[in-house]
């Protein structure tokens, strides 16, 4: 099978977006195919490119060094930007469980995460299917509206939201942080559609003729097929989820501190210890704390590193 | 069978279309109206208001401010983000073998929670102690005050952007991979060296993938809200100033601290129709430059 990408979309023969998944995956290693200007080939040029991109890298990974550096000192030393600490002090990594509730924000992160990438990809696998495979009226307009959803600023509706979640009486709850993935998202039922196009469509043909019905088509064969975009939205979505500010912000800011997710906790955490508003300027339980934070994202990527990339590949195909 | 097949067909989307109705459609159509209106948080009460808020949002200096920083903002990080993007991307692209240690790395900013970058660059742009600023004095120079001079605030959230870079790198990393490699030998044929081949061979050929960035990154940059927040909100006074203040910010403030329901979605309204006009002189003006590879019109 031919592992070259085309855009998505453009032709029904082409190779879905995700199909790539199922075999080797391309994205990283270019080998040398027929795509994509040469390497370069000399030596000389080899290393003089490398040095700059570990000048590069050095800019990107500094503020991560700094940040470990700084959660290790004691208050006095934080700002003195030594990247091995004259102190070290790691007993900070105690005593910030003390400091702050870190260990019920990051279980209240966990589960609101979790609920929201399963329920997110539950619906838009739902969605999808139903796009992918059926033959309806207003079909083209409303996948279109969907595209066209994606597009759209979520600040716009952020107030008459904040209305309805009221009115349902949600407020004060995790409920709005979640809720609205029980009806799919229009940028992860584009991807799974994607994929659902590339399915063998003699699998479903089969089964019809077993008399298989269509959720069972979807459930037996459609989702069991789809595992790799399936973890590419339940990815995205647990970040998008665990990284969420704004919304914790809006909704569980009168909470009680415990209530509250990991980000708005941090955000907390700057808020109480900086010494414009009576704190000691303890940064030191703040950069642990946001280590602390950043760390289950490292971890994420650093086992689900090609479907973060693969779908945000994906993403600049739909243009 | 045929309506049998529509009838499913819309069973399985009926999801969406819910969620359609009320989350967006409805959502807008409900901020719509409570922007005509005094709306009272205490009675859950819309009072017809005619064209106040507009009015008062015409008449808000605050506004105006708001508007030209996000705008700004917009045009300084925009452009910037496509560049170092673009470089990034082209420059992995020729390493070949090995690139992929390098782009793992220059993800891991992507990965981090913005009240994490938020709290590192807090202490990183300290004018005073900062790391940032340290580094500028060892070359002799002397750094700004970040974070406080109200010039060097705008800069200074680009900065956070710009660390976050690799999202836009990785898409157009992708679409450097299905340019043909004749077009590159031809070119080198002809004598140009690779400057030359990026611009004439590799920027045509991708111009999809920028467009499509160039898209998405100015509707982020029009509701920057997360780093202005967090760097003047909690972590400040709690006033945000003049300097810092964006438009999404102003919204939130507008809306979930002084429960101003009515201006806030006229500002939101606002924000829409700018959104739209922007993207639609994007898309015409894109389209007179966007290649699509096998695409015939």
């Amino acid at each position: 099978m031919s592992s070259i990408v085309r855009p998505a979309g453009r032709t029904a023969a082409a190779a879905p977006a995700g199909a790539q998944l199922t075999g080797p995956v391309v994205t990283t290693t270019v080998r040398s195919g027929r795509r994509g200007p040469r390497p370069v080939g000399s030596t000389v040029a080899r290393v003089l490119l490398t040095l700059l991109l570990v000048g590069f890298a050095c800019l990107f990974v500094y503020p991560f060094a700094w940040l470990i550096a700084a959660s290790l000192k004691p208050r006095a030393e934080v700002f003195d930007n030594a990247l091995i600490p004259k102190t070290f002090s790691p007993a900070n990594y105690v005593e910030v469980w003390q400091q702050l509730p870190l260990l019920n924000w990051s279980v209240n992160s966990v589960i609101i995460a979790l609920a929201a990438a399963v329920l997110v990809a539950i619906s838009s696998s739902l969605v999808a299917y139903g796009f992918a495979f059926f033959r309806f009226p207003g079909r083209r307009l409303l996948f279109g509206l969907v595209l066209a959803t994606m597009m759209l600023p979520g600040a716009v509706t952020m107030v008459p939201q904040y209305l309805i979640w009221k009115y349902l009486g949600a407020l004060g709850t995790w409920f709005p942080l979640f809720g609205a993935n029980l009806f799919g998202s229009a940028f992860y039922i584009f991807l799974q559609r994607q994929f659902f196009l590339g399915l063998p469509r003699e699998l479903f043909e089969a089964a019809r003729v077993d008399g298989a019905g269509y959720l069972t088509q979807f459930t037996r064969i459609a989702l069991p097929l789809s595992v790799p975009s399936f973890v590419i939205i339940l990815l995205f979505e647990f970040q998008a989820s665990w990284n969420n500010f704004t919304g914790a912000l809006i909704y569980l800011n009168g909470n009680d501190v415990k209530d509250y997710t990991a980000p708005l906790g941090i955000a907390y955490a700057m808020n109480t210890f900086n010494p414009s508003n009576g704190g000691h300027g303890d940064y030191q339980y703040v950069m642990v704390a946001s280590l602390l934070v950043t760390l289950p994202m490292l971890v994420l990527f650093a086992f689900g590193q090609r479907y973060f990339i693969e779908g945000l590949a994906t993403t600049g195909r739909k243009g | 069978m045929r309506r049998r097949e529509a009838l499913a067909g819309y069973l399985f989307i009926s999801p969406w279309i819910v969620g359609f109705l009320v989350f967006t459609l409805g959502a807008m159509v409900y901020s719509l109206v409570i922007s005509f209106s005094h709306y009272s948080l205490a009675t859950d009460l819309a009072v017809p208001a005619g064209l106040d808020n507009y009015e008062n949002l015409v008449a808000d200096p605050k506004v105006r401010i708001a508007l030209a920083n996000t705008l700004f903002y917009a045009v300084l990080a925009v452009p910037l983000e496509i560049v170092l993007a673009l470089l990034l991307a082209g420059l992995l692209h020729r390493l070949g073998r090995g690139a992929g240690v390098f782009r793992t790395i220059y993800y891991l900013p992507k990965m981090t929670p913005a009240v994490a970058t938020a709290s590192i660059f807090l202490l990183l742009l300290n004018g005073n102690t900062g790391a940032i600023n340290k580094g500028l004095s060892i070359l002799g120079i002397q750094g700004p005050q970040w974070l406080l001079d109200p010039d060097w605030v705008k800069p200074s959230i680009v900065l956070m952007t710009l660390w976050g870079v690799s999202g836009t790198m990785v898409i157009f990393l992708a679409a450097l991979k299905n340019v043909p490699r004749e077009l590159y030998e031809v070119a080198s044929l002809d004598g140009a060296g690779p400057v030359r081949q990026f611009f004439a061979v590799t920027v045509p050929m991708i111009s999809g993938a920028i467009f499509f960035n160039v898209l998405v990154l100015t509707i982020a940059a029009l509701q920057v809200f997360d780093q202005a927040y967090l760097l003047y909100g909690p972590a400040g006074t709690g006033t945000t100033p003049d300097a810092a203040l964006f438009y999404g910010v102003y919204l939130f403030r507008q809306a979930f601290e002084q429960f101003n329901f009515g201006f806030a979605a006229a500002m939101a309204w606002v924000l829409f129709v700018l959104v739209l006009i922007i993207t639609v002189i994007q898309v015409r003006v894109g389209n007179r430059f966007v290649y699509y590879e096998g695409e015939v019109r």
